[in-house]
């Protein structure tokens, strides 16, 4: 009841960033499996989308739940973008060792890595204006526009976990169901006060 | 699981196997599950005795087998190993088998046979992987080996590692070995083998003909078209900071097996 909003804004961060913890306490101690690295890697990136579906899934949760987490929308679309980041971090240093010719090899050759920088590469600027000072800075509504790329690092985001794997497993096409369907959400006709159509 | 005893054989290499724990728990074997660690954990309850395997099809004596009448434990080799999987890790596993081409000298294949065709069990109820409403491969599975491929020395016919009976995620009780080619090759839990004349249909060729060719060998110049094949990661070496190594050609073992494929342009017949 009585909790700060800070602090509980604090609280998603610890909670949020808790798994990456967990996962490099494992990792280092060898718990992580026959495939260390590739489990790591793939444990963060699926973490990113995680997050960045949470993050999605605020303004549909508003318009037709009814719960409003509007003001932790910052912390869990940034949480997206650390787990993106330690997801790159992690496939760089570790699953290529700093090998930056293979690195920019499967960039420019291999679509999945393709898709993939591309959605980092707009989670950055995303990132970067994410505090009150860039929205100052930028106005309101140059700053929403430059936000809704989100919508495509989330589409590139999950065509790179479909297109990385064999066969057709249940997984990677649930998390690319559930971005879908929270975009096409926003296409859903908005209804005024008064229960009428605004068209 | 009853423990079996095989001759050393000058075949094997003299890499340090990969950890039997992790040859046991990180398995491709789609019939129970898509996951690396859904063999382990749902390969339990198949049942591989009785178990028999029909050889049928371009040979003078076809006839169905029980296989303790197929592969006696007296004449079992060990051969250590190296195992590729296309997606790009690898293990050292020391197997016990005996070389198909002596299994298939006793159907007496018939001058008109030009390849081998393999068939996996298929057996829903206790194949997870093969019931419901997600199913990853058609089943049976099934494989193919051109029959100069199929008689080479190295090819073998496994029923256990590491010193006892395959386990089942392992593809008990009877499995394929082609170690210079990547190991979807090594069709598991096999109940038919037939001689034929055309090339045989092979599971990864029928799912993705663009990704997975007849042949798999394994070439480090030839990649995969979503990711190199050109570096490897061996199985439970160095944790969370190993390096790759260099995927070799024929993984490794080209000096016995390149002549089987002089004058092919290995980049169409990949």
């Amino acid at each position: 009841m009585g909790v700060p909003l800070q602090i509980r804004k604090l609280a998603v961060y610890v909670v949020g960033l808790a798994p990456a913890v967990a996962l490099f306490w494992l990792g280092v101690d060898n718990q992580l499996g026959p495939e260390p690295i590739k489990e790591l890697e793939q444990e963060l990136g699926q973490w990113a989308l995680r997050f960045l579906l949470a993050a999605l899934a605020v303004t549909p949760l508003r318009r037709f739940v009814g719960v409003d987490l509007m003001r932790y929308r910052r912390a869990l679309g940034l949480l997206a973008f650390y787990y993106a980041f330690l997801h790159l971090a992690a496939y760089v240093a570790l699953d290529h060792g700093f090998d930056w010719a293979a690195v920019w090899a499967d960039i420019v050759k291999r679509p999945y890595v393709t898709v993939g920088m591309a959605s980092f590469a707009i989670l950055l600027p995303l990132a970067l204006t994410s505090n009150a000072a860039a929205i100052r800075r930028m106005g309101g509504k140059a700053w929403a526009k430059l936000h809704r790329l989100v919508y495509v690092a989330a589409l590139a985001a999950a065509a790179h976990f479909v297109l990385i794997v064999k066969s057709w497993p249940a997984e990677p096409l649930i998390y690319a169901g559930l971005t879908v369907a929270l975009l096409l959400s926003r296409l859903a006709p908005v209804r005024s006060r008064r229960g009428t159509l605004a068209l | 699981a009853a423990s079996l005893v095989g001759a050393k054989s000058r075949f094997s290499t003299d890499e340090r196997p990969t950890p039997r724990a992790d040859v046991v728990a990180y398995n491709n074997f789609y019939e129970f599950g898509g996951g690396k660690s859904d063999p382990a954990a749902r390969a339990g309850s198949l049942t591989t005795s009785p178990w028999s395997v029909e050889i049928d099809g371009l040979v003078a004596k076809p006839a169905k087998y029980a296989l303790e009448d197929l592969i006696r434990s007296s004449e079992l080799e060990e051969r250590i190993y190296r195992m590729r999987c296309v997606e790009g890790w690898s293990m050292v596993i020391p197997w016990l088998g005996v070389p198909l081409a002596s299994v298939l000298a006793r159907a007496e294949p018939l001058g008109s046979a030009k390849y081998v065709a393999f068939e996996s069990l298929v057996r829903p109820e206790e194949m997870p992987g093969q019931a419901g409403f997600l199913q990853l491969l058609p089943w049976p599975y099934v494989e193919g080996l051109r029959l100069d491929e199929a008689l080479h020395p190295l090819t073998l016919l496994a029923v256990g590692l590491y010193g006892e009976a395959l386990p089942n995620q392992n593809g008990a009780p009877l499995r394929l070995v082609v170690p210079w080619k990547y190991g979807f090759k090594g069709i598991k839990s096999i109940v038919r083998i037939s001689l034929v004349e055309a090339q045989p249909k092979t599971s990864w060729n029928v799912q993705n003909p663009r990704e997975y060719g007849f042949f798999s060998n394994v070439n480090p110049k030839v990649d995969h078209p979503r990711w190199t094949q050109a570096t490897e990661r061996r199985i439970g070496e160095g944790g969370l900071f190993a390096k790759r190594r260099p995927t070799l050609m024929f993984n490794g073992y080209a000096q016995e097996v390149a002549g089987l494929y002089a004058g092919m342009d290995l980049g169409r017949y990949f």
